[in-house]
This record gives C-alpha cells, sequence and structure tokens, in this order.
C-alpha cells in the first residue's frame, strides 16, 4: 500500500519533469537562431520547423511517402524473421550443424549491411528490392542469433521428460522449444524492427528508391533546412512508435512468462 | 572377446587424437571452404559478371588495397572511426554517470533521449553536414552522434542498477565522492556499459562508411561506391571484403577488451552457475 502510494506521488512529478526537459529543449533550439549563435539558414526556428511538419501531415504526399518506407520496412522484417526462425531452428537444434556454420556466421555477421549498397543498387538498379536485400540483410541476423540461443536454451530436465512420456517431434517443437525460445525470439523481432527502420530510410537516403529517406536527401541537396529538420523529426518519431509497439508486443506476447510477470508483481 | 577389446584400446588414442584434430579443423574451415568452393565453380560456370568468382576477388584485394590505397582511403577512414568511438565511449560514460546518479535530472531527460534514440543515425548525417560542412570533423561528429546513444542509455541503467546494499556501505563509511565512483558506481555498471559499448561499435562502423558514401572523396565508403559507379565489379567485392574484414577485427578486438574489462563479472556468473 505504502509503495503504491508512493509510486503515484511520484509518477506526475516524473511526468512533469519530462514536460519541462521537452519544452526547455525546445525553447533552448528557438533562442540559439534567434540570438544569433547559429544562422538560422543552418539550424531553422523551431517554429518553422513544427509549421512545416504541420503542413505535410496534412499533405498526401507525404502520407504515400511515408507509406513506401513502412511497406519496405514490413515486409523486410517480416522475410528476415520468416528465414531467420526457420534457420536458426533448425541450427540451433542440430548441434553438428551449430558447430559446422559457427565460422561462417561469425565472419558475415559484422560485415555491416550498408557495405552491400553498391551491389544491391547494381542488381536491382534504384528499386524497393535494392533497399529489401540491406534491409533483410541487416535485420536477419539479429533474430537468427537470438533464435539459435533460444532454442538451444530448453532445461536438459524438461526434454528429458518430454521424451520419456514420448512426445512427437511435432509436440516437442511447440510444448518445449516454443516456450523456452520465444522470449529470445520477441527480444530479436524487437531489435530487428529498430535495425530494420533505420536500414530502409538509409537505403532510401543512399540509393534513391522513393521513401521518407530520398525527401532528407532531396532537402538537402535543395538547401530546404526547414524540410530537412522537419522530415529528420519525423522519423525520430517514426523510430519512438516502432519501439513502443514492439515493447507493448512483447509484453503482451509474453505475459505468462516470468521476465514480466515479475516486474507487475513488484 | 579379449583380442576385440585390446585392440579398440591399442587404437584408440590415436583414432581420438585424428578425430579432435579432424573435428577441430573440419568444423570451423569446413564450410566456409565449401562455401568458396561452390561460389567458384557456379561463377566459373554462369555469365553473370556481377558475381566474379573468389580467386578474381582476392587478385583485385591484393591490387586495390596493398599499397597507396590503403594509406589513402583505408588509415584515414580507421582514424575517424577510431576518434568517434573513443569520443562516443567518454561522452557516453561521462554524461551516462551524471545522468544515472541524479534522479531529477534522468526524468527531466527521459523523453528527450528516448527520442534520440529512435532517430535512425544516418539521417543525422545531412544535419551535421549543414552545420558543419563537409570536412574530417563533420564525419567524426556523425560517428559520434549515432554511437553515443546506445552507451549514455546503458551507462545510465547500469549506473541506476546500483546494488543498494553497497551503496548504503558505501554510505556508512563515508568513502569520498571519487572514491565512490570509481570503485562502486563504475565497476557495478561495467557490464551494462559493455554491452552499450558493442552496439555502439556496430553503429559507428555503419556511420563511418555512409559518411563517406555521402560526401568524400577518399575513404573506404567513397572508394566502394566508387568501384560500383564505375562498374569494377571485382574491386568492389573486395571493398566489401575489406569491411567485411574491418568488422570481423572491430568485434574480435571488442571481444578481448571485453574480456579483460569483466574478468570478474564473469568468474561471479561462472560460480553462480556452478
Amino acid at each position: 500500500m505504502h509503495v503504491l502510494s508512493l509510486r503515484r506521488s511520484r509518477s506526475p512529478r516524473k511526468v512533469m519533469l519530462g514536460v519541462v526537459g521537452l519544452t526547455g529543449f525546445l525553447v533552448v533550439w528557438q533562442l540559439v537562431p534567434t540570438l544569433g549563435l547559429i544562422n538560422s539558414q543552418y539550424l531553422p526556428y523551431v517554429t518553422d520547423v513544427l509549421a512545416r511538419l504541420a503542413e505535410e501531415v496534412r499533405d498526401l504526399a507525404f502520407w504515400r511517402r511515408l507509406g513506401y518506407t513502412m511497406t519496405s520496412w514490413a515486409i523486410g522484417l517480416a522475410v528476415a524473421t520468416a528465414a531467420a526462425v526457420v534457420l536458426g531452428t533448425i541450427v540451433g537444434l542440430v548441434p553438428f550443424l551449430r558447430r559446422a556454420t559457427h565460422t561462417v556466421v561469425e565472419f558475415l555477421r559484422p560485415i555491416p549491411s550498408v557495405a552491400l549498397i553498391p551491389l544491391a543498387v547494381l542488381l536491382f538498379g534504384i528499386q524497393m528490392q535494392a533497399a529489401l536485400l540491406i534491409i533483410i540483410y541487416a535485420s536477419f541476423w539479429q533474430v537468427f542469433v537470438q533464435v539459435i540461443y533460444g532454442v538451444a536454451d530448453v532445461d536438459a530436465v524438461a526434454r528429458d521428460t518430454a521424451r520419456s512420456f514420448g512426445l512427437t517431434r511435432r509436440e516437442r517443437l511447440s510444448y518445449l522449444v516454443l516456450p523456452t525460445a520465444l522470449p529470445y525470439l520477441m527480444t530479436g523481432v524487437r531489435l530487428a524492427a529498430a535495425v530494420a527502420l533505420i536500414l530502409a530510410i538509409t537505403a532510401e537516403m543512399v540509393i534513391g528508391n522513393p521513401g521518407l529517406g530520398r525527401m532528407i536527401e532531396l532537402s538537402r541537396s535543395a538547401g530546404d533546412a526547414v524540410g530537412l529538420y522537419a522530415f529528420v523529426v519525423v522519423t525520430g518519431l517514426l523510430g519512438l512508435v516502432v519501439n513502443l509497439v514492439f515493447r507493448f508486443i512483447e509484453r503482451r506476447s509474453l505475459s505468462w512468462h516470468q521476465s514480466v510477470r515479475g516486474e507487475e508483481v513488484l | 572377446m579379449t583380442t576385440h577389446t585390446g585392440r579398440i584400446a591399442h587404437r584408440s588414442p590415436g583414432w581420438r587424437l585424428g578425430r579432435r584434430v579432424a573435428g577441430g579443423f573440419l568444423y570451423p574451415l569446413g564450410l566456409p571452404f565449401l562455401l568458396l568452393v561452390i561460389w567458384g565453380l557456379a561463377s566459373s560456370s554462369s555469365t553473370n559478371r556481377f558475381f566474379p568468382g573468389p580467386l578474381t576477388i582476392f587478385e583485385a584485394f591484393r591490387e586495390t588495397w596493398i599499397g597507396p590505397a590503403f594509406v589513402d582511403d583505408v588509415l584515414p577512414s580507421l582514424y575517424r572511426l577510431a576518434l568517434g568511438i573513443a569520443a562516443s565511449i567518454v561522452i557516453g560514460i561521462a554524461a551516462g554517470t551524471l545522468i544515472g546518479l541524479f534522479q531529477w535530472l534522468r526524468e527531466l531527460l527521459e523523453p528527450l533521449l528516448e527520442f534520440f534514440r529512435a532517430i535512425p543515425p544516418p539521417v543525422l548525417i545531412p544535419v551535421v553536414m549543414l552545420l558543419l560542412g563537409i570536412t574530417d570533423t563533420m564525419k567524426v561528429v556523425v560517428i559520434v552522434s549515432g554511437a553515443v546513444w546506445p552507451i549514455l542509455l546503458n551507462t545510465i541503467d547500469g549506473v541506476r542498477a546500483t546494488d543498494s546494499v553497497m551503496s548504503e556501505t558505501a554510505d556508512s563509511f563515508q568513502i569520498t565522492w571519487w572514491e565512490r565512483l570509481r570503485f562502486l558506481v563504475l565497476p557495478a555498471a561495467s557490464p551494462r556499459i559493455m554491452t552499450g559499448v558493442r552496439q555502439g561499435l556496430s553503429v559507428a562502423l555503419i556511420l563511418m562508411v555512409i559518411s563517406e558514401m555521402f560526401a568524400s572523396s577518399a575513404g573506404l565508403g567513397y572508394r566502394i561506391a566508387y568501384f560500383q559507379r564505375n562498374y569494377l565489379i571485382a574491386e568492389m567485392w573486395s571493398g566489401i571484403l575489406l569491411l567485411g574484414l574491418v568488422g570481423v577485427l572491430l568485434a574480435a578486438t571488442f571481444g578481448v577488451v571485453e574480456r579483460r574489462v569483466l574478468r570478474w563479472y564473469h568468474g561471479i556468473r561462472e560460480v553462480n552457475r556452478a
């Protein structure tokens, strides 16, 4: 009871401080060009950027570009996750494969996905497929590694029990391997979602397929600082939404799991 | 029966040694070798000029990167990368410790930090370019502006999660502020800090490449993009290979450093598990 009331009294303070911090940041941003510390050509007034943002939101073209970005994000994430779950489960369950693939995985994983941009452009030109190649490559490893860990984490006693009760392969997969690997999988998918968004926008900036990233690059080359800052803010908000949604999904799908239940009891 | 067991006992050490040697080499090197052979066969039998064989790529690698290009393009890139990483670690840990120690500061900055972390780092390249122009400083600042967030946020979490019994003990022993930081807060946060540094490293490498692809006339990223635009396919692949090597070396170096820094931590985990 005491803890509960303490929490409730702290919460408004936290919200208030957060709002103060945010307002303070916006005020400082407004003051810097006003006082001439940085020319407003390079750092536009925050009021201009917000006005531009409001203008863009009413524009249908903006939503279409957002749609392009989110489409390549969603396709890339889905393909990468599906491939990583299938391959990760197979490799994780067979010790021989795990040992045999180890070197290849350890070499391929740290290759920065952006190094593949030139290859993607050669293969697909300025199209969504080029972006998808980069997105899938980057987000695949996030999920793959987590799935391998998760599948290998099955409790030895539980596994032996399942075997002595004569569970079939299919039953073992759905009652034993899946629940063990699910928390790992969700972590992997959450990380992959963030990485996929980063690369979807990066690909649009560098390759030039239509989307928000391309708008950022176009505003830069046109010297449209206000537009540039407005689109950067949009991508930040987009990243925030993706993070929040996947954190929510993770909590919901793991509501039975100790790590989530434990937090709620406290 | 006796001869049978005798024979097995006689043969087994050599056999087992052979098996271990085979396992030691075959497992790590077998599949990469097999893949290279398959690639070589596939590229020599196909007419697709975007996928040259491994031998062609190795040849291009030797010709392209070993020589003046290493000094002109690779070393400056690696230098900027190292500078950016070092600055991110220093700024991230210093600011993270400060924010982690004061609750009001944390609550004040939390929404802002969440937002800045969510911005895809490459988006900051045009912004930094606008503010600083196309200079070496700009590239380092770009690397820092992306790589600092994972380090900063993990440091904050690590500092917050300092064991309360230990910090109360430290209070009652009245150790100085500096000693407290040096012997309690930073060691307690170091596992989380190292996690942040690892995430920061891969972001830094990505930003090094893109910032050079974007606005540069030298450097690894610029070279690879240049090869692609001029249809120097084998050279482009050799650049991708080089970036892969840089990534692997970075990860390996980090692994060594992490084991040294966190030796006590892994020791405790071992004991707890046993």
